[in-house]
């Protein structure tokens, strides 16, 4: 057998380039490098790899006709059971998933099956034929939602000829995608075209549709055989600590909505503006805190803080998002807990007022507990701070729909297909989980996907 | 994509639109908002439903030209399409028979209350309506009122119309009558709901209010509308927009809708070239 080489990473903008736009940052392989890569996988018989993925995505499948240079075929492949690989590519935590498993990853680096699928997925969209549009006969299903999870199950379900309709209740489709992840780590047309794909599998979008206040969801289950929600974890928390309502202080979905979804960073062309000023803290350690904390770098902000209350160690955040901001220059102020801010003469914010924390016994998640330093108070000089605590399921069609089951923290309660407490009704992503990843709010897309079809076509099983 | 059916002028700063919506005017309660997007480049804004006919499948919307993005919703002609529009949003308001209610509309709230002074009248409430206005020019939606009104009284602060003062005078009057208010709704500017929750309160009258903080998407995901009430923090899109004013930290709400007060007429310039065609 052939000496198995190194494993081949992207190249990258560098971060003195990256920082004044909001390009992407890793360049993705050429052809010749993706089927190199390809080649180091050994193409296992009984492959770890797919075990590690929620949409069970047939990789080692697809990365032999990588390294075949079928490139098209690659696609299709994928496309067999993941819908958004373009997104998957790019956001997917693979190493916590596939390529944790991937037997290769024992002596040495595990294959790159994100930049694979990643390169698979942009050839496709750069080479590939636009498919004809199809048309269902089946039975109708309402999504809400037009996330990862919404369209997840719409895209499963319409190619099982189920007749489809998302209902969006922003005026963009793409849910988290567009409004929470920024350009430069997920284009927006990348985006629109994995939508753009799901159309062409039948399904219909209709956009400016907040489920819950224009059609509730008994009324939709008069129209539709079966209702799956996706609605996502938008509910912004606080800390609930003295200023925190001043002028500047601005949860992370409110920040990223202005900028991601809104176009605040070419205001006044776009008539939505956003405000930062010079120094920018960031409360939080997980990739949304990094987010907001490099799209403020964009912005302009000269110097941009994140304040954690842990260790490096313990953020929530990629490895690779923190080492991206480090390299840009975002500071890192560790063991930091900001307990109030304060307001300058018009009620902007100017000051976080912080203590230092040192890491003491581990609590409930097997962290570290983190326990304040007496007397270390500091006042850390301020224009903006982004709140990046975390999101809550979004309450609002469990609020008008008293029958739907909930957990304490809001969390809709499904069974392990998917489906609520209320008949025909199937729910799965982070207004399940509360903030968790888009491949985990996928596969239960896909999930539930199956058990609708299960539901409404049970001669077939 | 919503059709402009019909627009009018109420005045030399306030609009009024029928716009083609069948969902949302089935839907639509008392107390409830859309989001419009006028134009694809333009900000998310936040109307108070003025009307709704489920018949014709039409919502009434009122708005006061202030800012950029109401100018571009002012630029639309008669026929023409709102990019996006949203809604119903918030929660509606409550309406139960109680007795008297008094029902305050200040500026562009005297519009707003008009589905509230509907739904009391009918379902059985006297209603006591008193509207206000810098002068007699700003009034509208008299007529419209008055026939769901028990009485209605205008004020306006240079007395060209109607009582000279503030509509918190002729509240004071009522409640200095002895007459017996189960509640009362105000709605317009912040300084005058604060001033009509301070008349109440030492009575100890119900008083609910409309909220009008920034928003952005409007369906509770952004928290910029959030406002403090009783202590604690409510999203007024999906909570509100209506509250116990008594309960509301008015301070706050006015230190919060500033926030952005300085860039507004950045964007303001930037409509007027446009629309004057001195930029693309």
């Amino acid at each position: 057998m052939a000496e198995k080489k190194k494993r081949l990473h992207m190249q990258e903008r560098t971060a003195a380039e990256r920082v004044r736009d909001f390009q992407e940052v890793p360049l993705g392989y050429t052809p010749e490098e993706a089927m190199a890569e390809a080649k180091r996988c050994i193409q296992c018989k009984n492959p770890l790899c797919v075990k590690g993925c929620p949409v069970e995505v047939k990789i080692p499948e697809f990365i032999k006709l990588v390294a075949e240079g079928k490139f098209a075929e690659a696609s299709r492949k994928i496309k067999e059971t993941n819908a958004l690989p373009a997104v998957c590519g790019r956001v997917c935590p693979q190493e916590e998933q596939c390529e944790l498993k991937c037997i290769l990853g024992v002596k040495g680096e595990p294959v790159a099956i994100g930049t694979l699928e990643r390169f698979v997925a942009d050839w496709e969209r750069e080479h590939g034929k636009q498919e004809p549009r199809r048309s269902a006969a089946g039975s109708r299903v309402a999504v809400v939602g037009s996330g990862p999870a919404g369209l997840t199950c719409a895209g499963d379900l319409a190619r099982l000829g189920y007749q489809v309709t998302i209902f969006e209740s922003l005026h963009v489709t793409g849910g988290v995608l567009t409004y929470g992840i920024p350009e430069f780590r997920l284009p927006k047309k990348i985006v629109d075209l994995e939508v753009e794909y799901v159309k062409t599998l039948g399904v219909e979008v209709k956009t400016d549709m907040l489920i819950g206040n224009v059609y509730t969801i008994e009324e939709l289950l008069k129209d539709y055989k079966a209702v799956f929600i996706g609605s996502g974890a938008g509910l912004p928390k606080f800390m609930g600590i003295p200023g925190e309502n001043l002028d500047g202080v601005y949860s992370a979905n409110e920040y990223l909505f202005r900028v991601n979804m809104m176009k605040a960073w070419k205001f006044p062309e776009s008539l939505t503006p956003v405000k930062i000023g010079k120094r920018v803290a960031v409360v939080g350690g997980g990739n949304v805190a990094m987010d907001a904390a490099r799209v403020s770098l964009r912005l302009g902000a000269a110097e941009v803080t994140i304040l954690y209350r842990r260790t490096q160690e313990e953020m929530p955040a990629r490895i690779e998002e923190i080492k991206r901001a480090r390299e840009e220059g975002i500071v890192f102020k560790i063991l930091t807990l900001p307990v109030a801010y304060h307001a300058a003469e018009k009620g902007w914010v100017k000051e976080a007022e912080c203590l230092q924390m040192e890491l003491g016994e581990p609590d409930a998640s097997g962290r570290r507990r983190p326990v304040a330093i007496p007397h270390s108070e500091f006042r850390l000089p301020v224009d903006t701070v982004i709140v990046a605590i975390g999101n809550s399921p979004n309450p609002l069609i469990p609020m008008r729909t008293p029958a739907l089951k909930t957990e304490k923290w809001g969390g809709v309660i499904v069974t392990a297909e998917g489906l609520t407490s209320l008949p025909s009704v199937y729910a799965g992503g982070d207004i399940v989980r509360g903030a968790a990843t888009v491949i985990s709010a996928m596969g239960d897309g896909k999930r539930a996907a199956k058990a609708i079809d299960r539901l409404l076509s049970p001669v077939k099983q | 994509m919503a059709r402009i059916i019909k627009k009018e002028l109420l005045n030399e700063n306030v609009s009024r639109l029928t716009v083609d919506a069948p969902h949302i005017a089935r839907a639509a309660r008392p107390g409830q908002f859309v989001v419009i997007i006028p134009r694809e480049d333009a900000e998310r804004i936040p109307l108070t439903i003025a009307d709704a006919d489920v018949a014709k499948g039409t919502i009434t919307i009122i708005f006061q030209i202030v800012g950029a993005t109401t100018t571009v919703l002012d630029s639309l002609p008669e026929g023409a399409e709102i990019a996006h529009l949203l809604g119903p949003l918030g929660t509606p308001s409550h309406i139960a028979k109680l007795g008297t209610v008094v029902v305050i509309g200040g500026g562009v709230g005297i519009a707003e209350i008009y589905p509230a002074v509907k739904a009391h009248k009918a379902i059985g409430n006297e209603v006591i309506t008193i509207i206000g206005a810098r002068n007699k020019e700003l009034l509208i939606y008299e007529k419209e009122l008055t026939a769901y009104s028990s009485r209605l009284v205008v004020t306006t602060d240079d007395g060209s119309a109607g009582r000279k003062g503030f509509v918190s005078d002729e509240l004071k009057d009522i409640i200095a009558s002895g007459k017996k208010i189960a509640e009362v709704v105000a709605v317009g500017p912040v300084p005058m709901m604060r001033v009509c929750c301070e008349t109440t309160k030492p009575h100890g009258i119900k008083t609910v209010v409309s909220l009008n903080p920034l928003m952005l998407d409007a369906t509770g995901m952004c928290g910029v509308c959030r406002v403090t009430v009783g202590g604690q923090i409510k999203f007024a899109c999906v909570e509100g927009p209506e509250f116990d004013g008594h309960q509301v930290d008015f301070a706050e709400l006015t230190a919060r809708l500033k926030g952005y007060k300085d860039v507004e007429k950045q964007a303001h310039d930037h409509v007027c070239r446009l629309l004057k065609g001195l930029e693309k």
